[in-house]
């Protein structure tokens, strides 16, 4: 039913613009401890926005891949903001992109950008976004600008008010 | 006795259309946004003074139609007409997006016979086979309604444009509307952009305002409105429009079409 070729070009490794080198994407985005009656873990993406705010590279989608009948896709459309700029037209699950929801605390990731569709983009203002979104629970969006060069090496963070804690962002060559 | 019977059925056509118009009417589906495979929602459809509360009529099961992604006709299922809402669940199998509709429309007639005022709904046959011409204070209106709901699964898919009656050519997807954006629908009249038509928009849950706080666009130069949402919610939308110059077999006809949206605005 879904079109299989989004798949494709979600994944497929696409070859850099003029040498330029993407570069290595590291960031830790923080789940943080709620004193709450009923704890689920939260759903989380993380993505790159152009400057006109279009998605341009699914990073991380972290949601119950464990429930039968795949009904932990359910609720993928309360991560509002992926869903309508991505998820929607992806068929699920995404290699190195998907995967299960994870515990209270900080998690690392490391990307090489070459592997993704930021290979092919030109330099300018991006955006790196991590959205949270848990059941019974509320909802949250970190939006971290930066300016991406041929030689990136750039830091940011931004920090949640409660369903995100510190959320860092590291691009290098 | 017979008379009394007559005066009586007209009295209530007469408060039938007059309500039709002072109550809202609305088809609310519990969801418009989904993921996932093989899912279901609800659906209420009801004419009442409150959004989005059933306390007046039912919207009667028969009006309304569910056409899925591709145009093919879906069952309804545990559907229940009530005598203020109408209910039923929708098993979504296919992604894109689905249209839930009623669709009305009908010819009403008043006029003066022995000094006294008689009313008259029906089909235009109906209409064509009385002697209008010899009637008293003939007054002829028609109008033609189409209340609606549209609910995505996974990736939406096009609204087609009917090119009938009143409706929104939607450059912004109804699904796809979020506070700090504002939506744009193009008002079309049999398919053809017209301006000066009057939309009007009311938030959800009025009962708990003092104000229900209608917010009022009118189509421009294309047809074109643009809405920004003041919070996010179910809105309920309206255009209305009287259509000029129109007669009925030489009598002159007031001609009118509405067109009602609920959509869902998420937050940012």
């Amino acid at each position: 039913m879904k079109d299989r070729t989004l798949k494709i070009l979600a994944t497929l490794s696409l070859p850099s613009v003029a040498g330029l080198h993407a570069g290595q994407l590291t960031t830790s985005i923080e789940i943080p401890r709620l004193d709450v009656a009923e704890y689920h873990r939260p759903y989380v993406a993380a993505w790159i926005e152009s400057e006109e705010r279009q998605l341009v590279a699914n990073l991380a989608v972290w949601y119950d891949t464990e429930m039968a009948d795949r009904e932990g896709e359910t609720w993928l459309k309360d991560l509002r903001q992926w869903w309508r700029k991505g998820g929607r037209s992806l068929e699920l699950p995404v290699d190195g992109v998907t995967g299960p929801t994870k515990p209270v605390g900080t998690h690392e990731l490391s990307i090489d950008l070459d592997q993704t569709a930021m290979a092919e983009r030109r330099t300018g203002e991006y955006y790196f976004v991590v959205e949270a979104s848990r059941e019974v629970g509320g909802r949250e969006l970190l939006r971290i600008p930066f300016q991406w060069t041929e030689n990136p090496s750039l830091q940011g963070e931004a920090n949640g008010e409660r369903e995100l804690g510190k959320v860092t962002l590291n691009i290098s060559e | 006795m017979k008379t009394l019977k007559k005066i009586a059925l007209a009295t209530t056509l007469a408060a039938i259309a007059t309500s039709a118009l002072a109550h809202r009417q609305w088809i609310l589906p519990s969801t418009s946004i989904l993921s996932g495979e093989d899912q279901w929602i609800s659906v209420e459809a009801a004419i009442s003074n409150n959004l989005y509360f059933p306390n007046h009529h039912a919207i009667a099961l028969d009006n309304i139609t569910v056409l899925g992604p591709s145009g093919q006709a879906l069952e309804k299922h545990s559907a229940a007409q009530g005598k203020i809402r109408s209910t039923f669940e929708l098993q979504l199998e296919a992604n894109g997006s689905y249209r839930i509709f009623s669709g009305r429309s009908g010819m009403f007639a008043s006029w003066e016979e022995d000094g006294e005022r008689k009313r008259k709904r029906g089909t235009a046959e109906e209409f064509a086979a009385m002697d209008l011409a010899s009637m008293d204070k003939l007054q002829l209106r028609e109008n033609a309604s189409r209340v609606e709901t549209i609910v995505t699964s996974g990736a939406p898919s096009e609204i087609a444009v009917s090119g009938k009656g009143l409706e929104f050519e939607f450059k912004t997807h109804p699904n796809d509307l979020f506070t700090g954006e504002s939506a744009s629908f193009r008002v079309l009249l049999n398919g053809k952009p017209t301006a000066g038509v009057e939309v009007t928009v009311v938030q959800g849950n009025d009962r708990f305002r003092n104000e229900a706080g209608d917010l009022t666009f009118v189509s421009g130069e294309d047809g074109l409105v643009e809405i920004e949402w003041p919070q996010a919610g179910r809105y309920w939308i309206n255009a209305s429009a009287n259509i000029a110059g129109a007669d009925f077999h030489g009598i002159p006809l007031k001609r009118s079409a509405s067109y009602t949206l609920t959509v869902e605005v998420l937050p940012d």
